[in-house]
């Protein structure tokens, strides 16, 4: 018996028609003061008043999200939101949910309602007035969860470390902004590379070359042009690559690349940290971030040795630096003798760069929209 | 009603302990709450799939390795990307995931949604994937993680007619993905930001409608990214993330409350949180007024972000735009120069769409197979970059000049 089609099945398909439109899906009072907003307001951990010139005030209530989620809690946040919010919520640049009430007296509820019905803590804010902030949500990848190219995993580090730091995210306990984020390979999707402390997933042994998967799946010159230090080269005789091993930082781009070329190696891949990025311009320019610990181990499922590093970091930068200063602006201050002094972190040879590819030309370019009219 | 057995996940298992929320109960709920629909009648095509992934996942967390293998091609029917697909290594093992794809699906500008716009997508997605979403991805689409080929286009149908038979207020189309312009993003700004210097939901909503084909068909040598930021501030993480990143700014004078300033004076140390913290000590109080030399101020917002009630950005404004942000492959990590230190933002965005579009050309004439845009500039230089966006040399796209005298000469030199 043929099985009945879906309609879906046999609908002629519809192209180019693009998101909804933004205007559809604003709270009404949102809607009414588009882009007159008088100031805002932090009130607490996770709650900011906004003020608008027409006197309407509107709060914005901020939750911490694994990212990852079912449909179910999907659901589960729509009736929030339709219970608390009039139907309307959205999620912020880093992950976080957000819902917008206009009785103050409900924010407890919704509070309650949120961390009972689906575990979201209240938080990730930060007031700028006062000089106290919030840890925010981590920014983070697919790791083992879906990437074909990972070295580590991203949401067991990002649980093993926000379980650790959560008293910083439901609160307003450290000096300046501080973002973590969490990369599962050296692809960095996100803004890993200009955070104030990143996770990035590395390997640490070469490719091992499969040379019929190389000639079945490769195109060899793009593969060979992939690699940044130029180790590979074509091997025309046998129609596959050779790897110059001495040359080889195991970045992981030719397998990318090339399905002949895998790269993972469970004991030898692992996580670098570094610190000292930053995005926006207040105060102290936008800052690519720099490694100071070169690799630590794959440790699922609870990483404890990049937990902790990221904790040590962390605390010892919140307990020294002064108000507003973040990662980058305190080791400005302090040097990096004391950065690795006081961190206890060790500095060695890896940690002196030898990426000779990037141009000298790039550190005299403008990487901020800060200057003088 | 029966209960729903899951597989034995002692390693993730930890992971649901510990007061962060945690993605493997979010795995978990899916995989127990899409076989009781099914069981109560619902049309559910991929029962097993979140519980397929939660055993891929705790095979990954044994072996420390991922099980995912390089992805062969997939799409939905008039597009080339927005779909990444995916299969699994261990497809005898696990054969409810064998094909795990994933759908790009273009968020609403800032985030932005209605709970029947959110209902109507979790309907669709129940019926055709595996339940599990990212909410969001880093670009900013909503990611539906999972799903077997064949379902890829009733799914895209599904989001195409989401107006018509799931509720929704309007229908979602696919994000993008590949060598082509993937889908912008922005900062909430003028929808709850009273610093925002241009309605960045609407410029990045003009800009998603106006190249529909470059972002659904991937023409070029790679990627290309857009991302709209109100302010300095960069909510959106523009300038790291994005080709082209529109950041919001101001030419005139800061606008003064002095009346407020003075109310913040009783709360704060406007000293030392403000006037010592300003990069170029533009700014100086005296106990009675506020005084901003706007001459010598870059705009880094640090005096506005402490003192939002009484310091707003200028009147004239726009937005400077930074140009080659990315991630290291091949050349090196970039956070974005500038190109061009004011450009007005005003609907149709005409003055913007000529300086895209010019890019693009030339980029797709010059640029090398996976040659980022950012990378293309470092090797063709600043001069033919310049030439080809109709713009003038401006000591604001650099820190300093060149250290060295080894100069073209070309127009001596034809």
């Amino acid at each position: 018996m043929a099985e009945e089609k879906e309609w879906e099945e046999t609908v002629e398909p519809k192209t180019d028609f693009g998101p909804p439109h933004y205007s559809i899906m604003l709270h009404p009072v949102i809607k009414n003061n588009y882009g007159k907003w008088k100031y805002h307001e932090v009130v607490r951990p996770g709650v900011i008043k906004r003020v608008a010139e027409s006197g309407d005030v509107i709060y914005v209530v901020r939750f911490g999200s694994p990212r990852l989620l079912s449909i179910y809690t999907v659901r589960d946040l729509c009736d929030i939101a339709d219970k608390y919010s009039d139907g309307y919520l959205r999620f912020t640049s880093r992950h976080n949910v957000e819902f917008f009430l206009t009785d103050p007296d409900k924010i407890e509820d919704l509070i309650k309602e949120v961390q009972e019905k689906v575990g979201f803590p209240c938080g990730g804010t930060w007031d700028a007035t006062k000089g106290e902030y919030g840890l925010t949500n981590i920014v983070h990848t697919q790791g083992w969860v879906h990437c074909h190219t990972p070295a580590t995993d991203a949401s067991g580090i990002v649980k093993a470390v926000m379980d650790e730091l959560y008293e910083y995210f439901t609160d307003h306990k450290l000096p300046a902004l501080c973002r973590i984020s969490l990369a599962c390979c050296a692809n960095m999707c996100g803004a890993v590379h200009a955070s104030d402390i990143s996770m990035v997933g590395v390997h640490r042994k070469v490719p091992k070359i499969d040379d019929d998967a190389v000639r079945r799946t490769c195109e060899i010159p793009s593969t060979v042009a992939a690699c940044p230090t130029g180790a590979l080269k074509p091997d025309m005789k046998r129609k596959t690559v050779i790897l110059d091993k001495d040359k080889c930082m195991y970045c992981g781009n030719c397998y990318t690349m090339c399905p002949g070329m895998p790269i993972f190696d469970p004991e030898n891949d692992g996580v670098a940290i570094l610190v000292g990025g930053k995005l926006s311009d207040a105060r102290y320019p936008p800052q690519l971030s720099k490694v100071v610990v070169p690799w630590l181990p794959n440790n699922p499922p609870r990483w404890p040795e990049v937990v902790q590093t990221v904790k040590k970091i962390l605390e010892t930068w919140a307990a020294h630096a002064e108000k507003y200063e973040r990662v980058a602006e305190w080791i400005h201050r302090i040097g990096w003798e004391r950065f690795f002094e006081l961190t206890g972190l060790e500095f060695t040879e890896k940690l002196i760069e030898d990426y000779h590819r990037t141009p000298y030309l790039y550190t005299t370019f403008r990487t901020s929209a800060a200057f003088r009219w | 009603m029966t209960e729903v057995e899951l597989p034995e996940t002692p390693l993730l298992d930890e992971l649901e302990k510990g007061p962060w929320p945690s993605f493997v109960k979010e795995i978990k709920k899916a995989a127990i709450e899409s076989e009781k629909a099914m069981k109560a009648g619902k049309k559910i095509k991929l029962p097993g799939a979140a519980k397929g992934l939660l055993k891929v996942l705790e095979l990954s967390y044994k072996d420390k390795r991922t099980h995912w293998k390089h992805g062969g091609i997939v799409s939905v029917v008039g597009y080339g990307g927005g779909v990444i697909g995916r299969y699994c290594d261990l497809e005898d093992k696990v054969p409810e995931v064998w094909h795990f794809h994933t759908i790009r699906v273009n968020m609403p500008a800032g985030w932005f949604y209605t709970t029947k716009a959110l209902r109507a997508i979790c309907d669709a997605w129940e019926k055709w994937g595996s339940g599990l979403t990212n909410m969001h991805g880093s670009t900013g689409d909503i990611i539906l993680l999972g799903t077997r080929t064949e379902h890829l286009q009733p799914m895209a149908n599904a989001l195409a007619y989401l107006d018509k038979f799931y509720g929704s207020p309007a229908p979602f189309d696919i994000g993008g993905s590949g060598s082509a312009l993937r889908t912008p993003s922005a900062c909430m700004g003028p929808a709850l930001c009273e610093f925002a210097c241009y309605d960045t939901l609407d410029l990045c909503y003009d800009l998603t409608m106006t190249y529909q084909n470059e972002l659904h068909r991937p023409m070029w040598p790679y990627k290309f990214k857009i991302k709209c930021s109100g302010c300095p501030n960069d909510c959106v993480a523009a300038k790291a993330r994005a080709d082209f990143a529109i950041i919001g700014t101001w030419k005139d004078e800061i606008q003064i409350d002095q009346e407020a300033v003075k109310e913040y004076a009783k709360i704060i140390d406007i000293e030392k949180q403000v006037v010592e913290k300003c990069p170029t000590k533009a700014i100086s109080w005296d106990g009675k007024e506020l005084k901003i030399d706007n001459k010598n101020c870059i705009r880094c917002m640090h005096c506005i972000n402490v003192m939002p009630k009484a310091l707003k950005p200028g009147k004239e404004r726009g937005a400077t735009i930074l140009v080659g942000g990315k991630a290291p492959f091949v050349d090196g990590a970039i956070i974005g120069w500038v190109a061009i230190p004011f450009i007005e933002v005003k609907k149709p965005y005409n003055e913007i769409k000529e300086i895209l579009e010019a890019i693009w050309e030339w980029w797709d004439e010059e640029g090398k197979f996976r040659e980022r845009f950012g990378e293309l500039i470092w090797r063709k230089g600043m001069e033919e970059f310049l030439k080809v966006i109709g713009r003038k040399a401006d000591v604001r796209m650099v820190y300093a000049p060149r250290n060295n005298p080894f100069i073209f000469w070309r127009e001596l030199n034809p």
